[in-house]
């Protein structure tokens, strides 16, 4: 079923214990999960939104991925662990924890055959997990600043990372070579009045053609111990790696934590900050968004459900909230 | 304005011929120990300390305390990090200060501090003067009271030295009633103070010639006209005098390539490496600071990046002040102008937080290890043994000897060197 973003609205939200930090729905659209700060990951059922609390974190959970399958659920801790759960359970159980890196995890990620898993750290490592023995595959210790979010390119072939100082860098996975780096400066702001580096690749997504590579942050950073900056998209031709769209907010305030293409080509983000939180959609030919939906509430990550409607927003007020896309005409 | 103490006292005159005789003789004791009895010298008492020293590192901006010294893991405040054991056991600090963790056996937190204030200004003013800024009184900043409180008749450098972040230089006007001698000279971005070489154009002898016309114009004119500024500008160009020839003092580039390595190549290390390399040079009072912990926005984020540069640095210097046993001299005082919320707003930031928060001391009279006061579990409160910004600056100043009770005799009048309706942490003292 075709969609238009523009008829997207609110049609659930569902309270949680604290401030949520993010959010996943399973492959297979069953549940939704989102992780928090009050160390717990909440299951919500897609439908009814019953919920089950999955509480054996010690941490912060800060990230989420799955198994092709949706079988398993791996989650990822501000105390550097993944652990494995059996997504639709009961009751779940941690089936397994793996001391992944030395301080935060940052981002975790599933590869499209659903072998390999990704996670780094603040320890600046990306590392690959083999996502049924837990065993790890794979080091990439090249980075030099932090690594706030991966990728996998659908094709099997290559990772990304993209880091705090505006760089995406892609490695092949069989071996790990470095094949080239995009230069997403434009999301990295050093401020040298309050001496702080901040923005960073936030997110990484490709078009499902695979022509346009987007990496969202920020820009216009000019307080950023203050928040004052704007979500801001950047476009890249994946071939050529040449800049072709800079999507912007059109004034509003806060950051890209999430990108995401739909299967209608165009681009989904989710920005929050001092702005409050905002659904911003594009297509790939337009700098200002066709359309932006103000959410009830700052918003810190962003999933899209299987069936390409439904959309899970995680939000600071402790709220997962469901917006849907309503079909197109004709 | 006209200068008191060129009323024609006895005690007045003395420092007169002295300050004069000194710059006939061209002698750089001569001068400055002459200039320094210009001012009624501080009480004896305080005089028999004079080999202590003060560093003070101020976390400009607000550090989080729940980010350092008095972390609250698993509770709704205590955010991403874990808490670390420290070399005192019992004693944990944030995840964040893994080495600075290794040196807390010489080190003390006090977790108690509630200075009332959460405005940047009230609180900075409070935490470096020891009193709040009224419309009737500007009160001396701490290294003034401590430069002149230590002051050693026979140095001739300042003994007030602030290393800013940022670039600039010159002379600050914090020493107040104390006068500009004690005000602190700015060594922006750890260069050494402004204009402290001769130009190029300008020969040795020309420099010597222009100076010595100078002071005969000077001794002329203050021998009828003498005034509080005339004082100020011939103790300055004076001083300047002595900064250029001792110029390498503030040099850190003559500091070893591996202490560099060590301390961190960032501009945070060079300061605190041109911090010690003051202190070994008998500096009295040092200040560096540390930007930017202002952080409303992504608060553990911005402390992870600046916490590592912090660590390492400041780690370093209190390893090195420890080896090189001029801890008993010093001390060290970890300070800002107040914490940070424990409440985690939207932004994943803190924000201004006067009401429960920490200051680490450690060296010279501080017992070592120690851990004064508590907040309660989730840091809301203090909840054990409250202090104040009052109650610090009275600790600091008897830490290095200075009995705090006591007052300065300025211009005939009395005036309390630290508040009088306050009192040290005496169990801190050692």
């Amino acid at each position: 079923m075709a969609v238009d973003p523009k008829q997207t609205r609110v049609t659930a939200q569902w309270k949680t214990g604290g401030p949520l930090i993010c959010c996943r729905f399973d492959p297979q659209g069953r549940f939704v999960f989102a992780g928090g700060e009050d160390y717990a990951i909440h299951r919500f059922d897609a439908q009814s939104g019953e919920q089950t609390l999955l509480s054996e974190h010690d941490c912060w959970v800060r990230g989420l991925a799955f198994s092709a399958d949706g079988e398993s659920m791996i989650s990822a801790g501000s105390d550097g662990q993944l652990v494995w759960w059996p997504a639709a359970a009961k009751q779940p159980k941690p089936m397994r924890r793996v001391q992944a890196h030395d301080g935060w995890i940052r981002t975790v990620n599933v590869s499209s055959d659903g072998r390999l898993l990704a996670s780094a750290g603040n320890d600046l490592v990306l590392r690959l997990w083999d996502l049924e023995s837990g065993e790890l595959a794979q080091e990439f210790s090249q980075h030099e600043s932090h690594i706030y979010s991966t990728f996998f390119h659908p094709g099997g072939e290559y990772l990304l990372s993209g880091t705090l100082q505006g760089k995406a860098r892609q490695f092949e996975l069989a071996g790990g070579k470095l094949v080239r780096e995009f230069d997403v400066s434009s999301l990295h702001t050093y401020n040298g009045g309050q001496r702080v580096h901040y923005g960073g690749v936030r997110s990484m997504a490709l078009s499902p053609d695979g022509k346009h590579f987007a990496c969202g942050g920020l820009h216009k950073a000019t307080n950023p111990l203050g928040a004052v900056n704007e979500p801001l998209v950047e476009l890249f031709d994946w071939e050529s790696q040449k800049k072709t769209k800079s999507l912007i907010a059109g004034g509003d305030k806060g950051i890209i934590w999430r990108v995401a293409f739909h299967r209608d080509n165009f681009l989904i983000g989710v920005s929050g900050g001092s702005g409050g939180g905002l659904l911003l959609f594009w297509t790939p030919a337009q700098d200002k968004p066709l359309h932006k939906l103000k959410l009830p509430n700052t918003a810190r990550d962003m999933d899209v459900h299987p069936d390409g409607v439904r959309i899970a927003t995680a939000h600071h007020d402790r709220h997962l909230r469901i917006s849907t896309m309503a079909a197109a005409n004709g | 304005m006209r200068c008191e103490y060129a009323c024609g006292s006895v005690e007045h005159g003395i420092a007169r011929r002295q300050f004069l005789g000194g710059l006939a003789a061209g002698s750089a004791a001569g001068i400055v120990g002459g200039l320094g009895a210009l001012a009624q010298p501080a009480a004896a008492k305080e005089l028999t300390s004079a080999q202590k020293r003060v560093l003070v590192v101020f976390m400009s901006g607000g550090l989080s305390q729940l980010e350092s010294w008095d972390p609250k893991p698993k509770t709704d405040t205590g955010g991403p990090f874990r808490a670390i054991p420290t070399s005192v056991p019992g004693t944990h600090i944030c995840e964040l200060l893994p080495l600075t963790a290794q040196h807390m056996h010489h080190l003390a937190i006090v977790r108690s501090v509630n200075i009332h204030t959460n405005d940047h200004g009230i609180g900075r003013y409070k935490m470096v003067h020891g009193r709040p800024r009224s419309a009737a009184a500007d009160y001396p900043h701490l290294g003034a009271v401590t430069a002149k409180a230590l002051e050693r008749q026979n140095s001739s450098l300042p003994g007030h030295i602030r290393i800013s972040p940022g670039g600039g230089g010159g002379r600050s006007n914090n020493a107040s009633y104390l006068g500009p001698k004690y005000a602190s000279i700015v060594l922006g971005n750890g260069n050494p103070p402004q204009d402290s070489t001769r130009p190029e154009g300008l020969s040795t002898e020309a420099d010597v010639r222009r100076n010595d016309f100078r002071r005969k114009v000077n001794e002329r004119f203050t021998a009828r006209r003498r005034t509080a500024e005339t004082d100020v500008y011939t103790y300055n160009f004076e001083q300047a005098q002595q900064l250029m020839r001792q110029r390498e003092v503030f040099d850190v580039s003559k500091e070893a390539a591996a202490d560099h390595e060590r301390y961190g190549k960032h501009d945070f290390g060079k300061h605190c490496l041109l911090a010690r390399r003051l202190l070994e040079n008998e500096i009295t009072f040092v200040q560096v600071s540390h930007s930017n912990y202002d952080t409303h926005n992504e608060n553990f984020n911005f402390h992870l990046e600046q916490l590592g540069e912090f660590d390492r640095s400041f780690a370093a210097l209190v390893g090195d002040l420890a080896d090189r046993g001029m801890l008993e001299s010093t001390l060290i005082v970890v300070m800002s102008e107040f914490g940070r919320t424990p409440r985690i707003n939207a932004r994943y930031g803190r924000d201004h937080w006067g009401k429960a928060w920490s200051v680490v001391m450690g060296g010279s009279g501080v017992q070592p290890g120690a851990v004064y006061g508590a907040t309660n579990k989730n840091g809301t409160e203090v909840s054990d043994k409250e202090v104040d910004h009052a109650n610090l600056f009275h600790t600091y100043l008897q830490a290095v000897g200075v009995d705090s009770t006591e007052s300065f005799q300025i211009d005939g009048r009395d005036l309390p060197i630290a508040d009088p309706a306050s009192s040290a942490i005496d169990d801190l003292l050692v």
